[in-house]
């Protein structure tokens, strides 16, 4: 049982590390990278079936902190869009050295 | 005091404990008292120095401008000559006329109540002093230590004794200058350090002393800094004597390699291990006696000595004649042991100072600057001390060294007595002749009378006529190298393929050659200063006076020392003939230091026969009456005329005026060829291409190349980055698995 459901949080966080690789709209890029945190999530799920409730409660903590994330996360992509017009993180590259 | 119980630890032995000797730390600690006195009462002042010419109303130790008119007036009236008077004398100068010459009656007064109970009590061993361990690293155990002995006792006695008269003097004839404090904070250092020189227990210790004079030298020849000539002077003194330096330190370096200690007492016992006679030996006395031609301005380091008189007067008596210069052959003497083991280095010594002592002389045939013809006779002096201790008549060098310290800093006191007028009259009618030249002096006996007297003394003495002291000495050196000349050490040796026998009678016949124009050049300066028509000029004739009790003082005192300072030791010749005191008494108090080097060199040749010696003294008389008859019969004060009439000399009188053109050869053979390979290869090869160029250039240039591959990786492209993230987690995942 616990193989099935790992085989599935894996798949679950390559499409989402994937995604942030190959897409280059920060909107979709935020998505996957939720999309990672959640396997991550059903893994503690997982894991806690066999070792405790412990695993839980890590998933309340991490869905707590990725609301928040993801609130700071969409403010500053829609800060970005007003400047520029754009999400397309091909035209973000301010950092260039 | 903490020295004090520091003290009383050590010397438990000597029969000197527990006396007034205990007390002999004071005597460096006095003069430094009066150095840190002095000094900060120079740094209080409003005249930090002499005023710079060239910005008279923004002087940054100027006290305003009200009083600038003033010295400026004395700065041009002054620049011809000796000293800069300036017009208004320092705010301190009364304690400083107290504190500086103090110090060292003070010092003195305590050498010489320390003398009196080393004449009662007789120590055969030096009374060591350990205050604290200075440099303990491994093997090298070197101590802060003083010693006190026959032989530091006689150089304490003549440092702190004559050092006190021309410090007296200095009052005179300093007084009115702005740096008066800081001129006696110099003296004072100069006496602490000197003091230090010879107390000192071992070779480090007196290396200290060594460079520490040094120092002062440097100081008060660019006393009058302002003025290029002087400071430069300054330089070369203190850059020639470097060189000497190095050969004492590898001197040192050498003995601790093969003795391994450095202590005079260690070194004194166990310098026959180094073998007698052995190249070891030899290399070490010969580095020891660089050191010792530069600082004592022997061959081929003597050319600063001449160039240091731009000092003041006091400074030229104290440190260039009496004092600083006679180190090396207190150094040598106190080396005795190592010396006497050497009979190639004693030989050198020997046969450099007697060089060196008729090439002076020479060149001070020719000098037209007074202060010139006694600093190349200085050099010619100490030529004479070096002879002394180089035949290993240890006593001898050291007799001449006393005597010559009374007889020099009377004449150097003297012609300062007379550069004292000769600047008051110039500065009174405001001319710019030279005061020291002495083609513009001539007839001062009326104006000078007691300074042409004491001076004739000193010329005298100098000369080697009896009987003044200078006579004693000078004969006991002669008599020295001829008695060595058959049976000692040296005569049996061969130096440079001329066997010993041979060379001591040609320095002995080069010695007496010397007296011989040691006598004319003398008699000359006299002639031309004191005697025959005065050259000053009409108007500043009016002005020429005798200097102040303050100045004829010292002198008077220096010139009864210079009649009786022959007593000292007085030949047993002589005394066995008329018994007018005690003979050999100084070689007595020596012997306990240098009696067994003596010994060793002398082997056989003790004494020549009373009738040899009678011989001997007769022909050095007669030999300096017919200098001093020859000179007043050839030189015609009456003919000569003032310096800015007189014609060039031609010939092999240029050569000698010119100095043999010594400087002129060192400075087209080292100091240009120094220049270009400095400028050439090491400023503009090294320096800019190599070290600028490639390492300091290249370090930059090399980080600037790394930043610039490290700039082009952060592209901004987050994309990239999340690559370069994955890539790394993936590698570091596959690190640990294929573990």
């Amino acid at each position: 049982m616990l193989a099935e459901s790992l085989a599935l949080t894996a798949a679950l966080f390559i499409i989402g590390v994937v995604g942030v690789l190959v897409h280059r709209n920060a909107i979709i890029i935020f998505m996957c990278v939720e999309l990672m945190l959640t396997a991550v999530n059903l893994t503690f799920v997982a894991f806690s079936r066999y070792y405790g409730a412990a695993g839980q409660v890590f998933v309340v903590f991490v869905m707590t902190v990725s609301a928040a994330e993801a609130a700071v996360g969409l403010a500053i992509i829609i800060g970005i869009f007003r400047h520029r017009q754009t999400v397309d993180l091909k035209d973000i590259n301010l950092l260039r050295g | 005091m903490l020295l004090q119980t520091a003290a009383s630890v050590a010397g438990h032995t000597s029969v000197l404990s527990g006396t007034i000797a205990e007390w002999m730390w004071l005597l460096p600690v006095l003069p430094l008292v009066g150095f840190v006195i002095n000094g900060l009462l120079s740094l209080n002042s409003a005249h930090f120095g002499p005023r710079d010419p060239n910005t008279p109303g923004h002087h940054p130790h100027s006290e305003g401008a009200a009083e600038a008119p003033a010295i400026s007036h004395a700065e041009e009236a002054g620049a011809a000559g000796d000293d800069h008077h300036a017009v208004k004398r320092h705010r301190w100068a009364g304690v400083t006329s107290i504190v500086g010459p103090g110090v060292l009656i003070l010092s003195f007064v305590l050498a010489a109540m320390i003398w009196w109970q080393m004449v009662q009590a007789h120590p055969a061993a030096p009374f060591i002093q350990r205050y604290f361990s200075w440099m303990p690293v491994g093997d090298l155990q070197i101590d802060a230590a003083f010693q006190l002995d026959q032989l530091s006792m006689v150089m304490i006695l003549v440092i702190t004794g004559v050092g006190a008269l021309i410090h007296i003097f200095s009052i005179g004839y300093m007084r009115d200058d702005p740096g008066y404090p800081r001129f006696f904070a110099y003296l004072n250092l100069f006496v602490f350090f000197m003091l230090v020189l010879v107390m000192g227990a071992n070779y480090p210790v007196v290396f200290v002393g060594w460079e520490g004079v040094g120092l002062c030298s440097y100081l008060l020849i660019g006393f009058w800094f302002n003025d290029k000539a002087n400071a430069d002077a300054g330089k070369k003194a203190f850059v020639v004597n470097r060189i000497g330096d190095v050969g004492f330190l590898i001197a040192m370096f050498m003995l601790f390699a093969n003795i391994g200690a450095l202590d005079f007492v260690t070194v004194n016992a166990r310098a026959i291990e180094l073998g007698a006679g052995s190249a070891l030996v030899t290399t070490i006395c010969l580095f020891f006696f660089l050191g010792c031609t530069g600082k004592s301005a022997q061959i081929p380091l003597y050319i600063w000595l001449p160039d240091a008189m731009a000092g003041p007067t006091p400074v030229s008596a104290l440190i260039h004649a009496a004092t600083m210069v006679t180190a090396g052959v207190y150094l040598i003497a106190r080396s005795a042991a190592l010396f006497s083991l050497s009979p190639i280095a004693s030989l050198t010594v020997a046969v450099v100072g007697a060089v060196t002592a008729i090439f002076a002389a020479t060149i001070g045939l020719k000098q037209w600057d007074i202060k010139k013809v006694l600093a190349y006779s200085t050099i010619s002096q100490l030529g004479y001390m070096f002879v002394g201790v180089g035949v290993g008549a240890y006593v001898s060098g050291m007799f001449h060294l006393v005597t010559h310290a009374f007889f020099k800093a009377l004449l150097f006191l003297g012609s300062g007595s007379v550069i004292h007028a000769m600047h008051a009259a110039y500065h009174h009618t405001g001319s710019h002749e030279d005061a020291q030249d002495m083609r513009n002096m001539g007839g001062l006996k009326r104006y000078l009378p007691v300074t042409c007297a004491l001076m004739w003394i000193a010329t005298l003495a100098i000369s080697g006529i009896p009987p003044f002291a200078g006579f004693f000495s000078k004969d006991e050196v002669l008599g020295s190298v001829f008695a060595r000349a058959q049976g000692s050490t040296l005569a049996s040796a061969s130096w440079l393929g001329i066997p010993g026998n041979a060379l001591l009678y040609a320095i002995y016949a080069i010695g007496l050659a010397a007296a011989f124009i040691t006598a004319v050049y003398m008699t000359r300066m006299m002639l031309y200063t004191f005697h025959g028509p005065v050259r000053t000029g009409v108007e500043e004739e009016k002005h020429l006076h005798e200097a102040p009790l303050s100045m004829t003082g010292p002198l008077a005192i220096l010139g009864i020392l210079t009649v009786l300072g022959g007593w000292l030791n007085l030949p047993e010749v002589l005394t066995d003939l008329v018994p007018i005191g005690p003979s050999e008494s100084l070689a007595k108090w020596l012997d306990p230091v240098v009696g067994s080097a003596t010994r060793q060199v002398a082997g056989t040749a003790t004494h020549v026969t009373a009738s040899t010696e009678e011989m001997l003294i007769g022909a050095a008389v007669i030999i300096a009456v017919a200098g001093i008859v020859l000179a007043f019969a050839r030189l015609k004060p009456e003919t000569l005329t003032p310096k800015r009439e007189a014609v060039p000399e031609h010939g092999f009188e240029r050569i000698v005026a010119e100095k043999y053109y010594v400087d002129e050869g060192v400075e087209k053979g080292i100091v240009r060829p120094v220049y270009a390979v400095s400028r050439g290869f090491l400023w503009r090869l090294i320096d800019n291409g190599l070290i600028d160029g490639f390492f300091v250039n290249g370090s930059a240039a090399l980080a600037r190349g790394f930043g610039w591959v490290g700039s082009r990786i952060q592209t901004g492209n987050v994309g990239i980055y999340a690559w370069v993230f994955i890539a790394g987690v993936l590698a570091m995942l596959g690190a640990f698995t294929l573990r």
